[in-house]
């Protein structure tokens, strides 16, 4: 018996410290976005005062900051800006990079293997060293201080690293399924529309996620490719209408922070499940 | 319903000759099996059939057709994968009914061909389900399905019972030699265990290195092997090798070796005497050997000591050591041999096989 005990105790012990790592973890992930809501709740008056504890809402919350948020600020087209690029950014991206990876991890051409690595070197080159260049080509396309081009710059952010997921994960998929459509009598386009993708799901939404956050919580390149109100997505928008020179409109921005904060959360939400749940299970033996 | 020809078939990937020179005929309706060890080129040639890997070098045709060059969808075959690779987010229905809907075909017509078909594989009740609600048996009987209602003139099938435990695929194996007869189509079928070849196949091919070793029905290729691999693939326990010298004694051909020496049967001598001096294989299988008795002539016999004894209830295995070899013989399950001992050993002299040393050809 004592064995037995001494293990488990020792499993015990084990799962304590998953614990309290767990934990830290939840406090270091959690604090930011509960900060963020804490202070869009404050009044001006409470955010500024040094005195009591900043951890609660001690003088009554308000709803004002989201309040000047609608009628104060171009809020509601910032949003409508940041869905109008992100949408069709998602859209284009994705087209590019199944397609893409489709290509280099099925048709096995030659060189598949090294284009492969190189469309993920690609992806390590720093946006901020793009965004001279790519200032130049938007304004030889007449696009600059139009939200339109974002929906042309993004892609080339996302398709690289999104290509490299995807061909990770086809090259999970089961060859004979893709080779069973092909002696079925499907050519390439329908067995990768009716049979590949729908098994390929979650590493579509996997790659869907990765774009959609990239382009909406993309800041350099709105900053550096827009200017007026009409034309700014919700990263830029908030902050050049809520910091006035030195003057930080703190409720105003976390409440700004928080609302762009919804799309992604509410995304990630619906899409885990679906993420989760492995539809390749029954397809093969293995 | 067709014949399949290859001629002069190759495949090389960038270093590996994977394939090398098939030449094969495969007369309609007929039932042949690839069989050899992994990676003698057995898949490779089923899956250049099947339009799924490129030809390096020769020809393919089905039916009167060159299919070389014709996408998989255009050679009017059928495939069966071992992991059978069913559609993972599609019915069972919709499994079997992909290819007709590719093809084409007026909806009553793909009920009923896909009814029929889960008629004949007993699987009517499964329609409905996804592939991961149902047990590896009636996944590979949905795979199955899946190939017949096409009406092919060609089934491949590519291990499809390997994923099978051992007494559902005795089982499936039953299953699909009686399909085979009911649908009377083509098929050609890869694999590795000997004993689904011998009892599925009509003729069977057997492939090592690339290369094919020989090609005939069963049992031929388990009575006049053409050579020492085909006769040691084929036949559970393998057949015993032993590398003895031919030598003349008393006008008679003797084959020698420690602990060992029988008499050439007379069947054999006229074409052993060319090897006269020499050495050879000696190829017997454990079933032509037993436990000798008054009727055994001396010369057919030899001394061999039990090393393990395996009583399989129809039967009796033997490991023996004689002198430095290690023979298995199969023996009646009244014999009652004991660990130690000293049995004398009697060879059924006609059954014999002879292999020359270098070659490994049969003599």
């Amino acid at each position: 018996m004592a064995p037995r005990r001494a293990r488990r105790s020792r499993r015990t012990a084990a799962l304590l410290l998953c614990y309290a790592i767990i934990g830290l973890f939840v406090v270091f992930f959690l604090f930011p976005p509960y900060w963020m809501a804490l202070t869009s709740f404050k009044t001006n008056q409470e955010i500024e005062s040094l005195e009591g504890i900043p951890f609660v809402i001690q003088k009554g919350a308000t709803l004002k900051h989201y309040q000047d948020l609608f009628t104060k600020t171009d809020f509601l087209i910032y949003f409508k800006n940041s869905v109008l690029v992100t949408v069709p950014v998602v859209l284009i991206s994705m087209v590019i990079s199944v397609l893409a990876a489709y290509a280099l991890s099925r048709l096995g051409f030659a060189g598949a293997g090294v284009i492969g690595t190189a469309v993920f070197l690609v992806y390590l080159v720093p946006d901020s060293l793009l965004f001279i260049p790519l200032f130049k080509i938007i304004g030889a396309l007449g696009l600059l201080n139009s939200k339109w081009s974002l929906v042309l710059v993004y892609p080339s952010l996302i398709v690289p690293f999104a290509t490299w997921l995807l061909i990770g994960y086809f090259a999970s998929i089961p060859k004979e399924l893709d080779e069973a459509a092909l002696v079925d009598g499907a050519n390439h386009l329908q067995m990768l529309v009716q049979i590949f993708l729908p098994v390929a799901v979650p590493g579509l939404i996997a790659a869907t996620i990765f774009a959609f956050t990239v382009s909406w919580s993309g800041f350099l390149y709105p900053l550096a490719f827009t200017f007026s109100s009409d034309q700014q997505v919700l990263t830029t928008g908030t902050v050049t209408s809520l910091i006035k020179g030195d003057v930080y409109h703190w409720g105003g921005l976390m409440a700004g922070a928080i609302l762009a904060c919804l799309p992604p959360v509410l995304l990630y939400v619906f899409l885990m499940d679906y993420y989760i749940s492995g539809l390749t299970a029954g397809s093969t033996k293995a | 319903m067709a014949q399949v020809m290859m001629k002069e078939l190759n495949k090389k990937y960038d270093e590996v000759h994977a394939v090398k020179d098939v030449n094969l005929h495969v007369r309609d309706k007929e039932f042949v099996v690839l069989v050899g060890p992994s990676g003698c080129g057995k898949s490779t040639t089923l899956r250049m059939v099947a339009g799924l890997e490129e030809i390096t070098s020769g020809e393919i045709s089905i039916g009167e057709r060159v299919v070389n060059d014709l996408p998989p969808k255009d050679r009017d075959i059928a495939m069966v994968f071992q992991n059978y690779a069913l559609y993972p987010h599609m019915t069972v229905y919709d499994n079997m009914a992909f290819g007709l809907k590719m093809r084409k075909f007026p909806k009553p017509e793909i009920q009923k061909r896909v009814q029929d078909a889960a008629v004949l594989l007993g699987i009517q009740e499964l329609l409905k389900r996804k592939p991961r609600q149902l047990s590896g048996g009636q996944r590979q009987r949905v795979a199955v399905g899946r190939a017949i209602v096409r009406h092919p003139q060609v089934f491949l099938f590519d291990e499809p019972l390997s994923n099978l435990d051992a007494k559902l695929r005795v089982q499936m194996r039953v299953e699909l030699k009686r399909l085979h007869d009911r649908l009377e189509t083509t098929v050609i079928y890869v694999t590795h265990d000997q004993v689904e070849a011998m009892t599925l196949g009509d003729r069977v091919v057997v492939m090592k290195d690339g290369w094919i070793q020989q090609v005939g029905e069963p049992l031929e290729l388990y009575g006049k092997p053409a050579n020492k691999f085909v006769a040691g693939f084929i036949g559970s326990p393998a057949m015993n090798f032993v590398d003895v010298a031919l030598v003349d004694a008393g006008g008679a051909l003797w084959a020698e070796t420690e602990g060992l020496r029988v008499k050439v049967p007379p069947a054999h001598t006229s074409r052993l005497g060319a090897y006269k001096g020499q050495k050879v294989t000696l190829g017997v299988r454990p079933e032509d050997l037993h436990v000798a008795s008054g009727n055994d002539p001396n010369e057919y016999t030899f001394p061999a000591v039990v090393d393990v004894v395996e009583p399989l209830g129809s039967e009796i295995l033997l490991d023996l050591r004689a002198g430095a070899h290690t023979i298995v013989a199969r023996v009646e399950p009244a014999v009652r041999a004991k660990v130690h001992e000293t049995l004398k050993l009697a060879l059924t002299p006609d059954r014999a096989r002879f292999f020359d040393l270098k070659t490994e050809l049969a003599i």
